[in-house]
Order: C-alpha cells, then sequence, then structure tokens
C-alpha cells in the first residue's frame, strides 16, 4: 500500500470527482469532497516524511521503467508543493460546504465538487510527476476544472472572468507544450530526470534557448506574474469565494513550483542563470510587479480584487527569491509559496464569511463589521498582519529570508524595495481595517450577524497556522531550506 | 521568572476580560496583577544586581535566531520603571476613565495589560530579533488604545501613529537587523558589541543611522510626528505609554544596540555616532522650540517628550560611559518626571475641563496639589535640584565634557532654560495668574477633594479620584526621592558601563 | 542557402504561419465565438508541429511486420496520461530485429492525440461559456460586455 503511496496521491481526487457528479446529492458530495482532500493531505504528508527520512521516491506508473515509462518522482521540492497544495484543500473543503451552498446553485453542487476535485487532481499530478509531457496534461486538467469553477461565482462577470482566463490560460499551456515539444525533438525523452542528463550537451543548441522562452512565458502566464497577470485580477474577485480561498493559495503556487522544476532541475542552475540570465530577466519583473500591484491594490475598492491585487505583488515576492540565484533567495522563495497560501487561504475565507453575511466585500459595505463580526474581522487583521509581514506571522519569516538574500548578494536597494513594499501592505490592509472598526455600520439593527462557526473553525485553522508557522518557523525552514539546495544542485539522489 | 514576567499581564488580561461585568472587580484584577508583576520585576532586579544572568527561550522562528528573554541590568532598570509605574498609573486610571466617562473601559483595561506584557518582553529581549519582534508587538497593541476614542480624529491619528511607528521599523530597522545578521552571523546582544571587528568604514554610521531613525518609537526628528499624535489618547495612556513604556522601549532600544551590537568603545573609536549627536541635538532644541509654541497642554507635554528623549539618544550617541550611563538615568528620571506632569494634565482636564495653557490662570490655587505636583515634575524635567532629573542632566554632561563636545553642553543648557520656561509657566499661570471667571462656574473651583457637586452632576463620586490623586502624589514624591537616593538605577547602569 | 533552409524546414514554416493566424484572430477579434477559432487554430498549429516532427523520411507507419508483436503500438494509444506507455510499445517496436524497416516515431502523435482531446475540451468549455455570456449580457461582443460591466461598476 505504501508504496502506491504517489499515485494513489493522484488517483483518489480523480476517481472521487465522477462518483461526486454521479450521485447528484449534495451533501453527500460535500462529505465525499471533504473525506478526499484529509486522504491527499495525509498521503502528502506521509510521502513528506518519507522523502525527508530515505530520499528520492521514484514510482513508475503501470511497472513501466522510467525514462520510458511514466515516472512520478517525489523528492524534497514537490512533497513540499504537496504538502500545501493538500493542507489548503483540508482546511477549504469543509469551507466549501457551508459556502458553496449559499453561493452556488443548489443543482450544480454536486457538479461543483467534482469539478473542485479535478482540479485538486491536476494540481497534485502537476507537482508529483517526472514526465515534463504528463505536467501539461495535469496542467489542462486543473486549469479547465478551474474555468468551470470561476465561472460558478454569483454574479455574472464570473463568466466573462472565466471566459478571459480560459484565453489566456490556454494560450500559455499552449505556449508550454510547444516548449515541450521542441524539448522532445532535441533529446528524444520526456523525462524529467533523463531530460537533465541530456540536456547539457545540446545546450549551445538554439531550439533550447526557443523552448525556454516559450516554456517562460508560458509558466509566467501560468502564475500571473507581471505584466502577464491581467486574467487574475477578475478571476479571483468573482469566483465562490472558497474557490478563491482554494485557487490563490494553490494555483499560482503550483505554476510557481513547475517554473522551479523546470528551470532549474530540468535545465538546471548553471544554464537559466549562466547561459539564459533568467536572474537579470526576473528580477525587474518581480520588482515591478511588487511595487505597482501594491499600489494598484490600495486604490480598490472591491476587497477580494484587492487581495487578487496582492496576490499579483505576493508572487513578484516569489519570484523574487528566484531571481537571487541562490540557496537563501530559493528558501524564501519555497517558503513564501507556503505562507503565503496560509495567510491568503485565510484572508479570503474571511471574505468569504463576510459574502455569507452580507453579500458584498464592496469597502463600503463592511463598514461597522469589526463589532458585528468581531471574530471574522479578527482573522482578517491577523491575516492582513501577516501579508505586511509583522513578527510572529509567517509573512516575517519569508520577507527576513528574502531580505538576507538580497543583502547576500549585495542588493541592498532591493531589500530597500521590499521592505517599502511592505509598508504599501499595510496601507491596503488597514483601509479595510479602518472600514471594518472605525466607521459606523450603515444599515439597520437587524443587520449581519457573526458567521456560522462552520465557516470561522476552517478560517481560523489557517489563522492559527498563521500564527503558529510564524512563532516556530524551524521545520518548516528547514524543509524550504534543504528543498532549495535540491534546487541549486540539480538532480541528485 | 522571566516568563512570568510575559504571563502575569496577559494572565491579567484574560481576567479582566472575565470580570468585564463588573468594574469593580476588573479594577481590582487590573491592580493585583500589576502588584504582582512588580513584585516578580523586583525579583528579577534581586537576581541580576547579585550578577545572575537568568535567561530563557521561548520559541525559534528562524533557524539559528531564537526568541530568547535574558535579564541585564539595562533591562531590569526599564522593567522596574514600567513594571512601577504601571501600578500608579492603573490606580490613576481608575479615577480618570470613570471621571471621564470612558467608553469601552475593558477593551482599555485589555489592551494595556497586553502593552505591558510587550513592554517586558521588550525589556527582558535576549536578543536583537527578540527586541524587534516586541517592539512591533508593542506597536500593535498600542494602537487600540491611541485611538480609543473612535473617533475621526482618532483615527487620522492612528494612521499617522501606525504609519510612522511601522514605516521606519520595517524600511529601517529591519533591514539594518538583516544587515547586521549578514555581517556578523548573530543577533546576540554581547558586551563589547558584536559589530566590533566585523565592520568597519562607512558600513558603522549607516548602520547607526538607519537603527536610530528605524526605531521610531525614540522619536528623533524628522520621525517625531506619532507622538503628538497619539496624544488623541485617553490621558492615562499618554502618561504610561506615550511618557514612559512606548517612548522608552525606543530610547531603551537605542541604548541597547549602541551598547551590545555597535560596543561604546568600538563606536568610540569608529567616530561613526558623531552625525547622529547632532541630529538628537537639534532635536533637543526643536522640541523645546515647538513645545513653546503649542497651547494645548498634552500637545507641549508631547513635545517636551521629543525633546527629553533626545537626550537620551544623545547619551547613547556620546559612545563614553558617562553618556550611556546618563542615558539610562535619565530613562528613569525622565519617565517619573513626565508621568507626573500628564497625571496633572489629565487632573486638570476631568476636573476643570481645561485642555489649554491659557486657560489655567488662577487653578492653582484652586487646585493646589495637582499644580504643586506639577511643579516638582517640572523641576525634575529641566533637572534641578532637588528632584532626580538632576542626577541624569549631570552625566550627559560629564559626558559630553569627555567626548569632547563643549557645543553639546551648551545644547543641554539652552534646552533646559527652554523647557525651564515652558513648563514652568504653566504653575507660575495656575498660581499667580488672573482667574478665567466665566468657566470658572462649571468646574473651575475644583480641587478634586472639593468638586463633589460637580461630579455629582455626572453621577460620580469624588471619591474615585482619590485614586488619581493618589497616583499624581506618588510619582511626585518619587521624583523628590530619587534625588536622594538615585543608587539602584545607578549601581543597574555603571554595570552596563562601568566608568 | 536560404531557400534551401526554408525548403527543408517547410513544416515549421507552415507551423508558424498557423500559429501567428490563430494568435491574430485571438488577439483583434471581440466575438467570443471567434476568440474560440482563434485559439482553435493556435492549437492546430501545434498539434501540426508535433505530428510533423513525428514524422520521419521514409519511415513506415510504426506497425511491426512481425506479427508476433503486432497490435501492441496501436492498443496503447489512447488519450490521457497512457500517452507515453504507447510510446513505450513503439520503442519497443524499434527495438526488434526487423532493424532494415524505417519507422515514424509514434510517440509525438500519441502525445499530440492527448492534446487534440484537451483543445476539444477547452473549445466546448470555452463554447460554454460563450453561451452562458450571451444570455447574460445579450451580446457576444467583447466592447459590448466591457461597456455593459463599465456601466455596472459605476451603478454600484
Amino acid at each position: 500500500m505504501s508504496t502506491h503511496l504517489p499515485v494513489l496521491q493522484v488517483v483518489v481526487p480523480l476517481l472521487a470527482a465522477p462518483v461526486c457528479a454521479l450521485i447528484r446529492n449534495a451533501r453527500a458530495a460535500a462529505v465525499i469532497a471533504v473525506l478526499a482532500s484529509w486522504a491527499t493531505l495525509a498521503i502528502a504528508l506521509s510521502l513528506l516524511g518519507d522523502v525527508m527520512s530515505a530520499g528520492v521516491i521514484s514510482y513508475a506508473i503501470g511497472d513501466w521503467v522510467p525514462p520510458i515509462g511514466i515516472e512520478y518522482r517525489v523528492d524534497i521540492v514537490n512533497a513540499w508543493v504537496l504538502v500545501i497544495v493538500s493542507t489548503i484543500a483540508s482546511v477549504v473543503a469543509p469551507y466549501m460546504i457551508t459556502s458553496v451552498a449559499d453561493e452556488v446553485a443548489r443543482g450544480r453542487i454536486p457538479l461543483f465538487y467534482a469539478a473542485y476535485l479535478l482540479c485538486l487532481c491536476g494540481l497534485l499530478g502537476i507537482t508529483i510527476t517526472g514526465d515534463v509531457f504528463n505536467v501539461f496534461v495535469f496542467l489542462e486538467i486543473s486549469s479547465l476544472s478551474a474555468y468551470a469553477l470561476i465561472a460558478m461565482g454569483t454574479r455574472r462577470r464570473a463568466l466573462t472572468a472565466a471566459f478571459r482566463y480560459l484565453i489566456m490560460g490556454s494560450v500559455g499551456a499552449t505556449f508550454i507544450v510547444i516548449g515541450i515539444g521542441l524539448l522532445y525533438v532535441m533529446t528524444g525523452s520526456l523525462n524529467m530526470a533523463d531530460l537533465a542528463v541530456l540536456l547539457p550537451e545540446v545546450w549551445d543548441s538554439r531550439t533550447v534557448k526557443v523552448a525556454y522562452g516559450f516554456l517562460g512565458v508560458g509558466f509566467c502566464l501560468k502564475l500571473a506574474l507581471f505584466p502577464l497577470h491581467l486574467w487574475l485580477p477578475n478571476a479571483y474577485a468573482f469566483a465562490p469565494s472558497a474557490v478563491t480561498a482554494f485557487m490563490a493559495s494553490t494555483a499560482t503556487k503550483v505554476a510557481v513550483y513547475m517554473l522551479l522544476r523546470f528551470f532549474l532541475t530540468i535545465f538546471g542552475a548553471p544554464f537559466s542563470f549562466g547561459v539564459m540570465a533568467l536572474d537579470r530577466v526576473l528580477l525587474p519583473l518581480a520588482l515591478v510587479a511588487i511595487v505597482s500591484m501594491s499600489l494598484v491594490a490600495i486604490f480598490q475598492v472591491d476587497v477580494k480584487r484587492l487581495l487578487a491585487y496582492s496576490s499579483v505583488a505576493q508572487i513578484g515576492y516569489m519570484v523574487l527569491g528566484l531571481s537571487f540565484a541562490s540557496v537563501t533567495g530559493l528558501t524564501a522563495t519555497l517558503l513564501h509559496l507556503f505562507n503565503h497560501a496560509l495567510m491568503k487561504g485565510a484572508l479570503f475565507m474571511a471574505m468569504g464569511c463576510v459574502v455569507y453575511r452580507i453579500g458584498s466585500v464592496h469597502i463600503d459595505a463592511m463598514a461597522g463589521l469589526g463589532k458585528r463580526m468581531p471574530w471574522t474581522m479578527a482573522a482578517f487583521v491577523l491575516g492582513g498582519l501577516s501579508l505586511v509581514g509583522v513578527p510572529l506571522t509567517v509573512g516575517f519569516v519569508s520577507k527576513w529570508f528574502l531580505i538576507l538574500g538580497a543583502l547576500e548578494r549585495g542588493w541592498w536597494p532591493v531589500a530597500v524595495i521590499v521592505l517599502l513594499a511592505s509598508v504599501l501592505a499595510l496601507v491596503y490592509v488597514w483601509r479595510v481595517v479602518e472600514a471594518a472598526y472605525f466607521r459606523p455600520y450603515g444599515g439597520d439593527e437587524g443587520g449581519p450577524r457573526e458567521a456560522p462557526w462552520r465557516l470561522l473553525v476552517p478560517t481560523w485553522a489557517l489563522v492559527g497556522a498563521n500564527l503558529y508557522f510564524g512563532i516556530s518557523a524551524v521545520r518548516t525552514a528547514q524543509v524550504a531550506e534543504r528543498a532549495a539546495e535540491v534546487l541549486m544542485t540539480g538532480v541528485g539522489p | 521568572m522571566l516568563l512570568l514576567s510575559l504571563v502575569v499581564p496577559v494572565v491579567g488580561a484574560g481576567l479582566i476580560l472575565l470580570l468585564r461585568r463588573n468594574p469593580n472587580a476588573r479594577e481590582a484584577a487590573s491592580l493585583v496583577t500589576a502588584g504582582a508583576l512588580f513584585a516578580i520585576v523586583l525579583r528579577v532586579y534581586a537576581a541580576v544586581s547579585e550578577g545572575g544572568r537568568p535567561s530563557l527561550v521561548l520559541a525559534e522562528p528562524i533557524p539559528g535566531i531564537p526568541i530568547v528573554l535574558e535579564a541585564e541590568p539595562l533591562g531590569v532598570l526599564f522593567a522596574l520603571i514600567a513594571s512601577f509605574l504601571w501600578i500608579v498609573t492603573t490606580m490613576y486610571s481608575i479615577g480618570y476613565m470613570r471621571g471621564h466617562h470612558e467608553k469601552n473601559q475593558t477593551r482599555f483595561y485589555l489592551f494595556f495589560a497586553f502593552a505591558i506584557a510587550s513592554v517586558m518582553g521588550v525589556a527582558f529581549a535576549g536578543n536583537l530579533f527578540t527586541l524587534f519582534v516586541f517592539y512591533e508587538v508593542l506597536s500593535l497593541t498600542t494602537f487600540p488604545l491611541v485611538t480609543h476614542a473612535g473617533t475621526e480624529k482618532a483615527k487620522r491619528a492612528g494612521r499617522v501613529y501606525l504609519g510612522i511607528l511601522f514605516t521606519t521599523s520595517i524600511a529601517f530597522q529591519l533591514l539594518a537587523i538583516v544587515w547586521t545578521y549578514a555581517i556578523t552571523g548573530t543577533l546576540d546582544f554581547q558586551e563589547g558589541g558584536i559589530l566590533n571587528g566585523e565592520a568597519a568604514g562607512a558600513v558603522v554610521p549607516v548602520l547607526l543611522g538607519l537603527y536610530v531613525f528605524g526605531i521610531g518609537k525614540a522619536a528623533v526628528m524628522p520621525f517625531h510626528r506619532w507622538l503628538p499624535a497619539a496624544m488623541v489618547a485617553p490621558t492615562p495612556v499618554s502618561a504610561l505609554l506615550h511618557a514612559v513604556a512606548v517612548v522608552k522601549a525606543g530610547v531603551f532600544a537605542v541604548l541597547k544596540v549602541t551598547v551590545y551590537v555597535f560596543g561604546i568603545d568600538f563606536l568610540g573609536a569608529e567616530g561613526a555616532s558623531v552625525w547622529l549627536m547632532w541630529v538628537a541635538a537639534a532635536t533637543i532644541i526643536l522640541g523645546s522650540l515647538v513645545a513653546f509654541t503649542k497651547d494645548n497642554l498634552k500637545a507641549r507635554l508631547a513635545y517636551s517628550t521629543v525633546s527629553q528623549l533626545s537626550y537620551v539618544v544623545l547619551g547613547a550617541m556620546l559612545a563614553n560611559s558617562w553618556g550611556v550611563i546618563g542615558s539610562g538615568m535619565h530613562i528613569a528620571m525622565h519617565a517619573f518626571g513626565k508621568i507626573t506632569l500628564f497625571f496633572c494634565a489629565g487632573a486638570i482636564m476631568v476636573a476643570a475641563h481645561k485642555s489649554e495653557v491659557s486657560q489655567l490662570g488662577g487653578l492653582g490655587r484652586k487646585m493646589p496639589v495637582t499644580f504643586a505636583a506639577f511643579f516638582i515634575g517640572t523641576l525634575s524635567i529641566v533637572g534641578l535640584p532637588p528632584t532626580g532629573g538632576s542626577w541624569s542632566k549631570w552625566f550627559l554632561g560629564v559626558g559630553s565634557l569627555e567626548a569632547g563636545q563643549v557645543g553639546l553642553v551648551a545644547v543641554l543648557m539652552v534646552s533646559s532654560l527652554l523647557s525651564l520656561a515652558y513648563l514652568m509657566e504653566i504653575p507660575l499661570k495656575g498660581f499667580f495668574g488672573k482667574g478665567d471667571e466665566q468657566a470658572g462656574g462649571h468646574g473651575g473651583h475644583a480641587d478634586h477633594h472639593a468638586s463633589a457637586d460637580t461630579h455629582d452632576a455626572h453621577g460620580h463620586a469624588p471619591a474615585i479620584l482619590k485614586w488619581s490623586m493618589a497616583a499624581i502624589v506618588t510619582t511626585s514624591v518619587a521624583c523628590v526621592v530619587l534625588f536622594v537616593y538615585p543608587e539602584p538605577f545607578y549601581r543597574l547602569m555603571s554595570m552596563v558601563a562601568g566608568p | 542557402m536560404r531557400l534551401d533552409l526554408f525548403v527543408s524546414h517547410y513544416n515549421y514554416w507552415v507551423v508558424i504561419f498557423l500559429m501567428m493566424v490563430g494568435f491574430y484572430i485571438l488577439i483583434s477579434r471581440g466575438n467570443l465565438i471567434k476568440k474560440i477559432v482563434g485559439l482553435n487554430v493556435f492549437q492546430t498549429a501545434v498539434f501540426m508541429l508535433y505530428i510533423s516532427m513525428g514524422k520521419i523520411t521514409g519511415g513506415t507507419p510504426p506497425i511491426l511486420v512481425n506479427p508476433k508483436g503486432a497490435g501492441e503500438g496501436h492498443n496503447g494509444a489512447e488519450a490521457g496520461p497512457n500517452g507515453a506507455e504507447a510510446g513505450l510499445g513503439g520503442t519497443e517496436a524499434l527495438q526488434e530485429p526487423a532493424a532494415e524497416v524505417v519507422y515514424s516515431n509514434p510517440l509525438p502523435h500519441v502525445l499530440i492525440l492527448t492534446a487534440i482531446v484537451v483543445g476539444i475540451a477547452t473549445t466546448s468549455l470555452g463554447l460554454a461559456l460563450a453561451v452562458r455570456i450571451k444570455e447574460a449580457y445579450g451580446t457576444m461582443e467583447e466592447d459590448e460586455i466591457n461597456r455593459i460591466e463599465a456601466e455596472t461598476e459605476a451603478a454600484e
């Protein structure tokens, strides 16, 4: 059983999805979705444990020996990402039951869970597979289900947001296929480990460089790196709250993982940083993303969209860590994958609670909620402080490594920009806080009450994780650091 | 023991929350907690003065950089002052908050207790990282206190408060800390400094500048605006937090960084602190001058605090043992003096509903105790015998001479004269000024003891205000006692920087 | 020389031309259906790229002449993650002793079969969304939709 864990990681949600779609009972589908999510977390944790103690796990699908067959290859990097994705899934799934029942038409709920499970399956698949074409397949599984999930939002703008995302996402995925095809032309292999061995021989080839370019653009579209982020704010703003919480904390993280995996493991750090000057390309983009998107976020009146722009800025932090081309920088990136998932998950879930009670997240509609919904808004404040990077929250830990990485390279202006951007984050978080705590409640006396505990418990679970991993980040930092070393040194045993 | 110093206020906060239905029990809980905390700090003092260095690791957020508490003389000095004055302030608050009909009093006491817990964290921080963590927590826990009124004005003040404190600490202080870590690979406080021998040249003054400006709570100009803004808070908050705990946490951090991160010998040899001496000197003079122009009593006291805080910064920047001793002493002496002044200002506001200096004429004859206390506080701030403030001024002067900065001695003298002028105006006006009869009808004739009619009109017994008067008397007497008996503070400081 | 390069790589030129056409439609057309058509042309270009690169000049379809192993290459050629397994079947066939027979590489073809399936799914989802947008907004022109959205936003 335990030898089959790698494939079960993907198969469990994959099989649960059609079951949800077939039984057509909202409650049963919800239970299945929650159980499947928890199962993936259990598997992911056990895989991480195995990898930490025993090294890389290689699983040959259907016993076809790699590099010819498809290999599922779990090392510390993707075990880490698997844990991130499945943790968020496990927390968001119970939250969905209540939130989705409120926001999605009743008849569609089983289908909603099916799409959610497929999306989860796709994200886990991208992460675990050791075969580049398989990445594309899972990418499309997750993307197609994501388009459907976003389109289930209550307002009609969800449809246009989903359509726009579909167009841009498909273009991005197609770019990735082109890149993969060109790699295959040059090496005749699709296995990641195999490619990593074969590619250095053909580094000089223009085809490889073109493949690199196509893949780069494709990934950047998927992870919404400035200026390819245009699909993201509306998609996050108009999707059902639970979907936003799930996607914001997983989809872009997995895209960052793809970027790291392809550019560092497959092409190798020497090629990426030495030949292609990836660091010098990403550094300005990341800085512009951080500053400009934080500024844009300040002027948003829809809080979900505000958080979405903040996500684009935070993706800038992750890419910035990569552009330092050092173990410390990558540690910051990998930590921030996890930490940002925790904080954005908590923030979007708090917004979901607000939507549940008052049906809007317009900043004016939130006036006076600090008194009306104290727990929800307290969760928002703590998540927001984490976003700013206040000590004792996870946001601080990632910021610490990021600044350390910048100073190690001697790039102190970069460190200053990062720090000033945290101040910008403070400004946009504080706008919401002031609305909720300082403006009087405008409506009638009967107004909104506190969100139900079924929503609050998952939200506070993530808030608690924000604090816990902020106070005691030794384990997460160690895992991230080891993963960063693995990425920088390339394929090792 | 150290852990208790954090846990006790937090437990106290829990009690306050539990007893929120019963104001008397709630306030009793506050007082008991404050007393317990002071007792704990006294025991830590006993241990440290015998040469002990109790320490305790709380957590390890980043590998190699734990959150650790360690008691050393400077921290004990700060903790002693803060915990003692917490008791006094709690007594004062009881009278003030009820007399002034403040809302949300439970929230007030709750966050007050949290703030004190963070102050203890700052005081006993065992490394730079821990100091930073509690410093930030302190900013956050005091925010609800500053914006207590919840009005538009409070909101704006809160923005300035958090904006300046966070911007400076994130943009400068954190940068400096990470930079220090990148240079030395450690953030521990060590005698003689961790940067000694690791850094040289232009890096040192720049780094020191990042610290001094980054510790925004020290209110070195141009990052002082938050302090006057914070005066929108209820007076007990202004008194304890913005004359003692928060601002002193700032200058304490500066002192701690100077002594244990840079090392005074190293700084003195590098001459890296000279430019900051003059920044501090400029703040001293400018702060005093601005204080002159303020008619609002609390605003005048706030600018006086800005000016006085830079004495401490100046002492640290002198980078010799007399300067450091003077700094540490000034943390203590200014704390007692300024808290007295704030208490008086609050008493005047509650009893006579006066907040402007120009309205105080003749009031001293009606509130003799309050204005006498104000007079003593003024003497201590100016640095005249027989009050404790004269000691710290003396040591700072000696330190300046030793550093060869005769100009700074002149600055000290000029600013003393200035503060004498702008503070002494108040008791003089109170005792000898002409009474403002038109406002007298409301409450101007009232000292606290005699103001029964005013307060009965508000539905409050004057007995409550006795608590406040007791607090005022305590701190003003302490100012005098510290002149005769500054021994504990001096001994602690000479353990830090023996001449 | 130049012409030679052009002619010998003509499949790439076709692919690039198709790709640009598709991309242009995608960007320039405001009608949602036309956008989907553009996306399809764009994806088809990639299909062509894969298919043409698997072809080896003079190669036969990768079906074993030797009856013993026949069919294996076919059975595996299904959609989904199984694609690469099919590739294995093909490679094995290549390793058979009948070395004088040159086979085309079947693996890219199988891969692209998967991609085609994905393309169909994308198209149908896109069309479904277009239908619902038409229902919700009463139009399928992007600028119309933008105008309506801007109006609703201003009204909020």
